[in-house]
């Protein structure tokens, strides 16, 4: 639980030690606000629908760049075996990491709060479906996290980290595309469907939050941890 | 006297590269233990193991007594280790990161603890710098300063004085002998001198293989432990005379003509030889112009040794 904390709080400290993380806000912000109210304005109906229905694509370029550097990092200077060395558990270091770069995505998507304040500025907005949108892309950002982290811990390379993320990241939301799912025969298309990481996203942001999605984002998050804990406890380099 | 770290039997491969095989050897009570063998012989692929930073693939490893596999945290708590090439993380300052560790390894009072080291590494003044700024010398200290953060009994220090400039190899050479004093110490090199500068006991690895674990002053009597040295006259010398002269000095082995006014003297290994030749030197009255040291025992010891294992 220290050691969590710990390596929780050296994480953040590099993000925030350089102008990085602040580009990085600041580029978000933009791009997904460009993509929202470049249409918000011609479609002349007070709703947000769009702009989180771009969140899931735009996350797929930004939340590599974030985790690609977590064990890469460590793996290529050698401070992994300084930090695997120490009296702490795997599982607490893989928690920790996580914790910061889902903390930091969050941040993020937090700070975006500003455009439905716009948008409420320019007539009444639900704000319930606002609500439970944001929640759903905290968990969507988590589990994007949770993935994104395990790649990184595979390779010593962030460049590779970042692309098999983003490759890993865009078949599990295409999936979730009719495109996609309907080759599929009806019940298997259903299950494929059930998979995306976007599916959930969406049900969420209907402004129910039903406990299969809870689970569904809960589960990928558990899987990918413990997939990152078990990549450690096989080093061998 | 009281065995910190037993190591039995351990091997380890690399996918079809043996790195370690067999190695079984202990680190005493107050002892700095010198392991010393060529690049790739398996020297950090043991720390590493020791460490607990990998499992290895067969054989024991005990600290305090009690199965590294069993209690990894009672291990590493005390252990204090410097990895190889000294990672560091280059973005921090050296107090941010020396914070980090200390909480890491959960010391008690993490600022007295931070200090102590800061001031026993010399670094307090560069405390507030970003370590990817510092010289090579300094970042070795903030690696050491890592390492004994939480006071740990055993330090385990690999390649301490890798890519360090002369001025602060002998720095961090009295660093490590003033850490002696009060650790038990594992101090990994490829350097004969700078373990023989700070050791008491060596082992000597190759291949993955131990083939001498003794101390220095056995080492330096082993057989083909001899020093050679090397003599100069001005003038050219009747090769008898000489060799006879000189084989009347206790500890000369042989004598041998390198030139007309060359010779080399063979001596069993003590340092007071080097002294009566040069009495000798003096009572004959020769025209010396050299005398010096050209191949010294221990040397001798560690390359047939690395040699005998290639062959």
């Amino acid at each position: 639980m220290r050691s969590t904390l710990t390596i929780f709080r050296k994480e953040m400290l590099g993000y925030f030690n350089s102008a990085i993380a602040y580009i990085f806000f600041t580029l978000f912000l933009i791009l997904l606000s460009f993509l929202f109210f470049r249409i918000y304005f011609l479609q002349g109906i007070v709703s947000m629908n769009d702009f989180f229905s771009v969140m899931p694509w735009v996350f797929l370029i930004f939340v590599p760049a974030v985790t690609m550097k977590s064990w890469a990092e460590e793996r290529k200077s050698g401070t992994m075996e300084v930090l695997l060395t120490m009296p702490a558990l795997d599982t607490e270091l893989v928690i920790g990491k996580f914790l910061a770069g889902a903390a930091f995505v969050g941040i993020a998507i937090l700070l975006t709060l500003i455009v439905p304040l716009l948008v409420a500025s320019t007539g009444p907005l639900d704000w319930g479906t606002v609500v439970a949108s944001y929640l759903g892309a905290l968990l969507l950002a988590a589990a994007y996290v949770a993935i994104g982290n395990f790649v990184s811990s595979l390779t010593g390379n962030q460049i590779t980290a970042f692309l098999f993320t983003a490759v890993i990241l865009f078949l599990l939301l295409i999936i979730g595309t009719e495109p996609v799912y309907s080759v599929f025969p009806n019940v298997i298309a259903e299950v494929v469907r059930n998979f995306s990481l976007n599916y959930h996203f969406q049900s969420i942001g209907r402004g129910v939050i039903d406990s299969r999605d809870l689970l569904f984002y809960g589960s990928v998050i558990g899987l990918f941890v413990y997939y990152n804990v078990k990549s450690l406890e096989a080093r061998n380099w | 006297m009281t065995e910190l770290i037993t190591v039995t039997g351990v091997s380890k491969s690399y996918d079809r590269i043996r790195a370690v095989e067999g190695a079984s050897f202990t680190l005493r009570k107050g002892e700095i233990l010198g392991f010393l063998g060529p690049n790739g012989a398996g020297k950090t692929t043991a720390m590493k193991m020791i460490t607990g930073y990998m499992p290895a693939d067969t054989g024991e490893i005990r600290v305090h007594g009690k199965n590294i596999v069993d209690d990894p945290i009672a291990a590493r708590n005390a252990i204090g280790y410097l990895p190889e090439n000294n990672p560091l993380y280059t973005d921090m300052t050296v107090e941010e990161y020396l914070t980090f560790v200390a909480e890491m390894r959960g010391v008690a009072d993490p600022e007295a603890a931070k200090k102590r080291a800061m001031e026993r590494c010399a670094i307090v003044d560069v405390r507030h710098r970003i370590i990817g700024h510092l010289s090579k010398g300094y970042r070795q200290r903030v690696g050491l300063a890592q390492a004994i953060i939480h006071d740990p009994e055993i330090l385990i220090l690999d390649e301490p004085a890798n890519g360090l400039d002369p001025i602060q190899i002998t720095e961090i050479r009295g660093l490590i002998r003033d850490l002696g004093r009060e650790k038990s110490v594992i101090l990994c090199s490829h350097i004969l001198s700078e373990v023989e500068a700070v050791a008491s006991r060596v082992i000597i690895i190759n291949q993955g293989k131990i083939v001498a674990d003794d101390t220095l002053e056995n080492l330096k009597e082993r057989s083909s432990g001899h020093n050679i040295f090397r003599i100069e006259f001005l003038t050219a010398k009747d090769e008898r005379a000489v060799a006879d002269t000189l084989a009347k000095i206790p500890g000369v082995a042989a004598v041998s003509r390198v030139a007309n006014d060359t010779f080399r003297v063979k001596t069993k290994g003590e340092r007071e030889t080097g002294n009566q030749i040069f009495r000798t030197a003096v009572t004959q009255n020769w025209d010396l112009a050299q005398l010096h040291l050209e191949s010294r025992s221990l040397e001798n010891t560690f390359l047939s040794l690395i040699e005998g294992g290639n062959s």
